[in-house]
C-alpha cells in the first residue's frame, strides 16, 4: 500500500477511499488525475478536502458560494465551515456545556429540602437541668447546655449553651463527666466546661449560642447566632442566661 | 516479661521516642561501615519479627496490630527499615570501590540490559505475588466500616488514614492551616528540590553515599523521621482522646494528662515580666512575632557564616538561602514538637483575633 502510493506523492492529501482505486489503475508514472475520476462527495465533511481542489478551486469557488450557498456545486470541495470557524464553534460548545455543568454544581449547593434540625430550638424549663453539663441536645442539635452557679465572664448563675463543635479542626469532643473536660478526639484538645481551652492545639475556646428565655418560660437556643469569648461577646446579655 | 513491656512502654513516650529516631539515623549513617553488613541487616529484621511476635501475646498489643487498618503499616515498618538498609549497604559497597578507584558497580555492565529471561521472569513473578497477596488480603481482613455517619459521634480516637498519620500529628503542634497546607508543601518541595538543587553531578544512576552527604541525610531525616515515625507513632501510639499510650499500654479513655499548654505570650509577660497580657494583640505577641522573623530571615545568613560555611561557600548565595529556607521550613516541625514537649508550648505567635497562630 505505501509503495503503490508512492508514485502519487505529488498529491499528498488525496483521500482515502478514492486512494486504492486510483493507485491500483491509474498507470504507473502518475498523470494528472483526470477530473472524471468519482469522488465522494466530502464536501464539508472534512477540511482536508479543502486541499484536494488546490487554492484556485478554493479561490473559484467562493465568488459561487456567496452568489448561492442553498445550490451548491456537487464538485464543490470546498468546506462548509473554515478551520477558524469550526475552531471558535468547537470552543464555543465545550465553554456552554462547562458552564451549564458548573450551573448545575452551583445548584447542588441549595437543595429544595434541608433534612437537618432547624438552627432555633426549644430546650424545655429551666428548672428541668441540673447544675454542669447537660448532653441530652448534643446529638439533635449539636449543643451543650451548661447551668452554672458562677459564670466566668458575667459573673452570675445561669445558663449558657456551647456549640459542639471543635475550634480547632471541627471535629465533636466528648464531654468526660469524671475530668470535668470536653476532651477532642481528633487532635487532643482540651475544654473547660466554661468553653475556655486549655490543652492541645484548639487556639480558641467553644462558641457559645445564644440563649434567651421564651414566651412560655422554656429555654430558647439559637445556634445561628454565635458569641467568641476572644472578641468578648460572652458579655452580651444574649450570650447568657441569668437565673 | 513485665519489666521488658514497661521498658518498651516507657522508651514509647514520644520524646523518647523521637530522640530515640533521631540517634538511630545518626547512628545507621555514621556507623554505615558496620549498619552495611549482612549481619546487621539480617538481625534487624530478626529482632523486628521477635518483637512482633512477642507483643502478639499482649491483648493491648493484639488490639493495634489485629485492626485491618493497621495491617499496611506493620508492612510498611518491614519494607521501609529492609530497603533503608539494603540501600546503606549498596551506597557503602560502591563508596568501597570508589576509594579504591574502580567506580560503582552499576557503571560496570552500563552498557547493556538484561530483558529476557532476566527482567521478565522477575516481573512475572512479581506479578504473580502480587496478586495473590492482594487476593488474600482483600479475602482475610474486613474493610473497616463503621456505623452511619453521625454528625454528633466521633470515634475515639478518631484516626486518619495510616498515610495521613504523619500528617495528623503535626495538626496537634500547629494550627491547621500551617499544618494541613503550608508546612506539608514546603517539606514535600523540599524533599523533592533540594537534591537537584546541588550542582553536585555524581551520584547519578547509582547508588552512593560520600558522594552526596547531605542530600541522603536530609531526605532521609524528612522522609523516613519526620513522615514514616509520624506515621508509625500515630498508628502504635495515639490512643482514645488522642492521648500517648505505650504499645502494651491498656487503651483507658480517662487516662490523664496534664497537658495544659502556655503561649509563649504568657510565658514572657506573666510568667517572666510578673504583668498582665497587654490588650494590644501587636504588642501582646511581638517576642513571638521577632522569633518567627529571627528564624526565617535571620537564621540563614548566620548559618551560611558559621555552620553551613562550606555548603555557602558550594552552593553559592541563591541556591543556598533557597536549601537553607526548605530546610528550616522542615526543621521547624520536629523544632516545635520538642518545645510542645519540653515546655508546653502552645503557640509562638497566637492571634485568635483573626485566626493566625503559628
Amino acid at each position: 500500500m505505501a509503495d503503490d502510493t508512492k508514485p502519487e506523492g505529488t498529491q499528498p492529501a488525496s483521500p482515502a477511499p478514492a486512494t486504492p482505486v486510483a493507485a491500483a489503475h491509474a498507470p504507473r508514472p502518475a498523470a494528472p488525475r483526470p477530473p472524471a475520476v468519482p469522488l465522494p462527495d466530502l464536501a464539508g465533511k472534512t477540511t482536508t478536502a479543502a486541499s484536494l481542489g488546490g487554492g484556485a478551486a478554493k479561490a473559484a469557488a467562493a465568488p459561487a458560494k456567496a452568489a448561492a450557498a442553498a445550490t451548491r456545486d456537487p464538485d464543490d470541495m470546498s468546506p462548509l465551515l473554515t478551520r477558524r470557524a469550526w475552531m471558535g464553534l468547537a470552543w464555543g460548545a465545550f465553554t456552554a456545556a462547562s458552564a451549564a455543568a458548573l450551573a448545575a454544581t452551583g445548584r447542588f449547593m441549595f437543595p429544595n429540602v434541608l433534612n437537618e434540625p432547624p438552627q432555633q430550638f426549644k430546650a424545655g424549663f429551666p428548672n428541668e437541668y441540673g447544675m454542669g453539663v447537660d448532653e441530652r441536645w448534643k446529638e439533635k442539635f449539636g449543643v451543650w447546655i451548661v447551668r452554672t452557679p458562677d459564670d466566668l465572664v458575667q459573673r452570675a448563675s445561669g445558663f449558657y449553651a456551647l456549640l459542639v463543635t471543635c475550634t480547632h479542626l471541627g471535629c465533636t469532643p466528648n464531654y468526660l463527666s469524671a475530668e470535668g473536660k470536653f476532651k477532642c478526639p481528633c487532635h487532643g484538645s482540651g475544654f473547660r466546661t466554661t468553653g475556655i481551652n486549655f490543652e492541645g492545639p484548639a487556639p480558641r475556646p467553644l462558641e457559645r449560642a445564644r440563649i434567651v428565655l421564651a414566651d412560655d418560660g422554656q429555654l430558647l437556643v439559637d445556634k445561628a447566632r454565635k458569641f467568641q469569648w476572644e472578641l468578648g461577646q460572652w458579655a452580651d446579655s444574649e450570650a447568657f442566661l441569668r437565673s | 516479661m513485665g519489666l521488658l513491656k514497661g521498658t518498651i512502654n516507657a522508651l514509647a513516650d514520644p520524646r523518647l521516642y523521637f530522640i530515640v529516631a533521631v540517634l538511630s539515623l545518626i547512628v545507621m549513617v555514621w556507623k554505615r561501615e558496620k549498619v552495611a553488613s549482612n549481619a546487621f541487616g539480617y538481625s534487624m529484621m530478626g529482632l523486628l519479627t521477635a518483637f512482633f511476635v512477642f507483643g502478639a501475646f499482649d491483648p493491648n498489643f493484639q488490639l493495634i496490630i489485629g485492626k485491618p487498618d493497621n495491617v499496611p503499616i506493620i508492612g510498611l515498618i518491614f519494607s521501609l527499615l529492609f530497603l533503608t538498609w539494603y540501600a546503606m549497604r549498596e551506597a557503602v559497597r560502591n563508596d568501597r570501590r570508589i576509594a579504591a578507584g574502580k567506580g560503582p558497580i552499576e557503571k560496570e555492565e552500563s552498557d547493556r540490559v538484561w530483558v529476557w529471561p532476566d527482567l521478565v521472569y522477575t516481573e512475572l513473578i512479581s506479578l504473580v505475588v502480587c496478586s495473590v497477596i492482594l487476593i488474600v488480603w482483600s479475602i482475610v481482613l474486613k474493610a473497616p466500616l463503621e456505623q452511619p455517619a453521625n454528625r454528633s459521634v466521633t470515634p475515639n480516637p478518631s484516626k486518619a488514614p495510616w498515610y495521613f498519620l504523619g500528617l495528623q500529628e503535626m495538626l496537634v503542634y500547629f494550627d491547621p492551616w500551617l499544618a494541613g497546607v503550608v508546612l506539608p508543601g514546603l517539606i514535600i518541595v523540599g524533599l523533592i528540590a533540594i537534591p537537584y538543587i546541588d550542582k553536585n553531578p555524581k551520584g547519578n544512576g547509582y547508588y552512593t553515599f560520600n558522594e552526596r552527604k547531605a542530600e541522603i541525610v536530609i531526605f532521609l531525616f524528612g522522609f523516613v523521621i519526620l513522615w514514616v515515625s509520624l506515621i508509625v507513632l500515630g498508628t502504635f501510639l495515639r490512643g482514645p482522646n488522642w492521648n500517648f499510650f505505650g504499645p502494651f499500654e491498656y487503651w483507658d479513655v480517662h487516662k490523664l494528662e496534664a497537658l495544659v499548654n502556655v503561649n509563649l505570650s504568657e510565658y514572657i509577660w506573666v510568667r517572666a515580666l510578673r504583668t498582665g497580657l497587654p490588650g494590644n494583640w501587636f504588642l501582646r505577641e511581638i517576642f513571638g512575632i521577632l522569633f518567627v522573623i529571627v528564624y526565617t530571615f535571620a537564621l540563614p545568613p548566620i548559618l551560611a557564616k558559621s555552620a553551613f560555611k562550606k555548603y555557602y561557600e558550594k552552593l553559592g548565595p541563591p541556591r543556598y538561602y533557597v536549601t537553607v529556607f526548605l530546610f528550616l521550613m522542615m526543621m521547624s516541625l520536629p523544632a516545635k514538637m520538642l518545645l510542645r514537649w519540653l515546655f508546653n508550648l502552645k503557640y509562638i505567635v497566637a492571634i485568635p483575633e483573626f485566626f493566625f497562630n503559628i
